[in-house]
């Protein structure tokens, strides 16, 4: 199942260079895309095995949990990309806040990036060497690169560079973190030290001292990748300027995949006995996250990045949740699942906004349930959802953090966090209720041209993700809730 | 071996004060070259008890890439650029060199204190790795152009992998493979996005990209 699961991907990735028309391309991006979804629901519905001592490859329960997610928010995010490859055409064409010409980049390159970006998260969910999940973590930022630089002008130029040095040298840290983990392992003489399941069952034996080294270099790293603050310089230039499909999947799966390094490593030093020093680590950069996060959303003027920052926030509640251990853990990574979900599905109306108005700007655009009725509504009910409402799947994760951490007498973090909470909720719904209450403008700022019905491939997939988010707010499935049980007991929490 | 391993590890320290004295781009490409192929002597003279695949195909491998490949790559990027040397760092030469003296009097303090729990081939070892990482952190911090910052990202890693190489000797093959082949992939897709930059902006000044903001 696991070979297949990686060879997929890759396989039509590489084919999808090769082929010249458009057609045959899009059905192999969609279909490579669902047979990877139904293989990944296999993996699902068969309960997790425990590795095999010493297996590269394996996929245990967060492994699995955030594999399916990824294929899920993919397989969506491509059925959008037929629609969004079909409407962008090719030629020349002008750029709509600058005005100077700009061509696409080949379409062929767009689909075989896309799948080879699929393919590197799949290796990052399976591997359970710590050498190779660096591996595979860095291969994802260089197979993502390209997609940012679809629209070959100079804004997505300058997001592309800082993205690839950014990241580049941020996993460049966690590649020594990964080493220093090597070194702290004694006896490393059997060939396979950074194994995950080697380095937990050696526990207490682990150097002290070489291991917290380790863990912090590798939250700086992993961190850059996940969008932390202070080390999420990237994030907003690279979704604001890449495509929305592609912002969508950089946000609801790139980040999770970072984000499970993190996560490996924090495994690591709770089985040698140091959970009380990473956790108090990710407690801060979580808090610290949706502080800054919810300074730059309140008063965004591009709607794009406020839902890059509105990122930022989640991956601090993420980071927030784990720090705080017991029954946060379970509510953190039910929370990953619902901020990919709700934020996958906000980004790819984001991109039917900006498909129709023709801008970023969140106050050139007003309207939007009246000009665009379904991407419109969808809109309202995502930032409902992403803003932690009842009774949609976040509110119900965010809850059981916030329970978790007054349970736990950490009042003062609890109440910072709800206060954030408020903070981004007052700051998003001025932007996003303007945005879609109000006539549209006529002049000037008007759309260019008439805008035209809405089409079923770009509401559809939204609005799918969007009813999955609901869903799991009014009942987490039961299969879902084992494998995020499991996957919680592996980080010592409950 | 331990007198060739501290020669090795000597001269790739030498190569880091003079990245860090250089101005044109040319020869700052040509010492990035250099530690290249004093890297994939590193395992020939540090990794006695290796099997002789694993050591030839890191030292073949990192020789050829990080020695040739690598500079082929950017001088075909600095062809294509107007430029041929950074005027106005953010941080000048004179400066540079100090704050490298800096580095390595603070690698030798934290290479002291963090003796390595194995046998390390040199004692030497983890202060040069630790030096041509900070070296190479500085270069991306302290230089405007796009082609410096490669070399700086180049640096890094070769820093990382002299820790790798001391510190890890058994890492397993595949492990090493997948690591050159990630940042040969990286430095590829760098060339080609300078190379976009020059043609889009006519320069590869980096501080000059700085539209996107809040």
């Amino acid at each position: 199942m696991l070979p297949a699961l990686c060879a997929i991907p890759f396989a039509a990735g590489l084919l999808a260079f090769a082929v010249r028309r458009d057609g045959p391309r899009r059905v192999l991006l969609v279909g490579a895309a669902a047979a990877h979804a139904a293989l990944a629901a296999a993996v699902w519905l068969e309960p997790p095995t425990e590795a095999t001592a010493g297996a590269w490859f394996a996929l245990d329960a967060a492994g699995c949990l955030f594999l399916g997610l990824t294929s899920a928010l993919f397989l969506a995010a491509s059925v959008y990309a037929v629609g969004y490859l079909a409407r962008e055409g090719s030629g020349r064409r002008e750029d709509f806040e600058e005005g100077f010409p700009f061509a696409n980049a080949p379409e062929a390159v767009f689909a075989g990036c896309l799948l080879l970006f699929l393919g590197t998260m799949t290796l990052v969910c399976a591997s359970q060497h710590l050498g190779m999940l660096w591996v595979a973590v860095e291969a994802t930022t260089l197979a993502s690169a390209p997609l940012i630089y679809f629209h070959r002008h100079r804004r997505s130029l300058e997001a592309t560079w800082k993205y690839l040095l950014v990241c580049s040298v941020g996993i460049a840290v966690a590649l020594l973190g990964t080493f220093l983990l090597a070194v702290a392992c004694p006896g490393q003489g059997d060939g396979s030290p950074l194994v995950l399941g080697s380095l937990v069952g050696a526990g207490p034996a682990l150097a002290a001292p070489w291991l917290k080294a380790a863990f912090a270099l590798l939250l700086v790293g992993y961190g850059t990748k996940m969008g932390l603050a202070p080390f999420h310089a990237w994030l907003p230039d690279a979704h604001s300027e890449a495509p929305s499909v592609v912002s969508a999947l950089l946000s609801g799966a790139l980040l999770n995949c970072a984000f499970l390094g993190i996560l490996r490593a924090g495994q690591v030093l709770g089985a040698a006995g140091h959970a009380a020093f990473y956790r108090e680590l990710l407690v801060v950069f979580g808090i610290l996250s949706m502080a800054l996060a919810a300074v730059f959303i309140v008063r965004q003027g591009d709607y794009k990045r406020m839902l890059a920052y509105s990122s930022v926030e989640h991956m601090g509640i993420l980071a927030l949740g784990v720090g705080l251990g017991g029954s946060a853990v379970f509510g953190a990574l039910l929370h990953a699942v619902n901020h990919s979900l709700t934020k996958g599905a906000l980004f790819l109306v984001a991109g039917n906004v900006l498909a129709a108005y023709r801008t970023k700007s969140t106050s050139e655009v007003r309207g939007i349930l009246r000009t665009l009725p379904l991407s419109g509504v969808l809109w309202v009910l995502g930032f409902l959802a992403v803003a932690g409402s009842p009774p949609f799947g976040p509110f119900l994760s965010e809850l059981v953090i916030f329970k978790a951490a007054v349970d736990g007498g950490h009042l003062l973090i609890a109440a910072a966090y709800v206060a954030l909470l408020a903070l981004v909720f007052a700051g998003m719904s001025a932007t996003v209720l303007g945005m879609s209450l109000g006539e549209t403008p006529e002049a000037p700022g008007a759309p260019a041209r008439p805008l035209r019905g809405e089409r079923l491939l770009a509401v559809l997939p939204p609005a799918a993700l969007a009813a999955a988010v609901l869903c799991l707010g009014l009942h987490v499935p039961g299969g879902l809730a084992k494998l995020l049980a499991a996957a919680a007991a592996v980080l010592g929490g409950s | 071996m331990t007198s060739l391993t501290d020669l090795l590890l000597v001269l790739l320290v030498l190569t880091g004060f003079r990245l860090l004295g250089l101005s044109r781009l040319g020869a700052s490409i040509r010492t990035a070259g250099m530690q290249g192929v004093l890297l994939g002597l590193l395992p020939l003279v540090a990794g006695e008890s290796w099997p002789p695949l694993r050591m030839g195909l890191l030292a073949g491998g990192s020789m050829v890439l990080k020695g040739l490949v690598f500079p082929w790559l950017l001088f075909r990027a600095l062809r294509e650029a107007e430029v041929r040397r950074e005027i106005e760092p953010f941080v000048g030469f004179n400066l540079s060199l100090l704050a490298g003296t800096l580095c390595l009097g603070a690698s030798l303090w934290l290479g002291g204190g963090l003796p390595l729990p194995g046998s390390a081939p040199s004692s030497l070892a983890v202060p040069a790795a630790l030096f041509t990482i900070f070296c190479g952190l500085f270069l991306i911090v302290a230089r405007k152009n796009a082609l410096n910052q490669v070399v700086g990202y180049l640096v890094l890693e070769n820093g990382i992998y002299v820790f790798g190489v001391t510190a890890v000797p058994h890492q397993p093959l595949l492990v090493e493979l997948g690591v050159l082949l990630d940042v040969f992939v990286a430095v590829f897709v760098m060339g080609i996005t300078v190379f976009h930059i020059q043609r889009a902006f006519d320069h590869i000044d980096t501080d000059q990209l700085s539209s996107l903001k809040d």
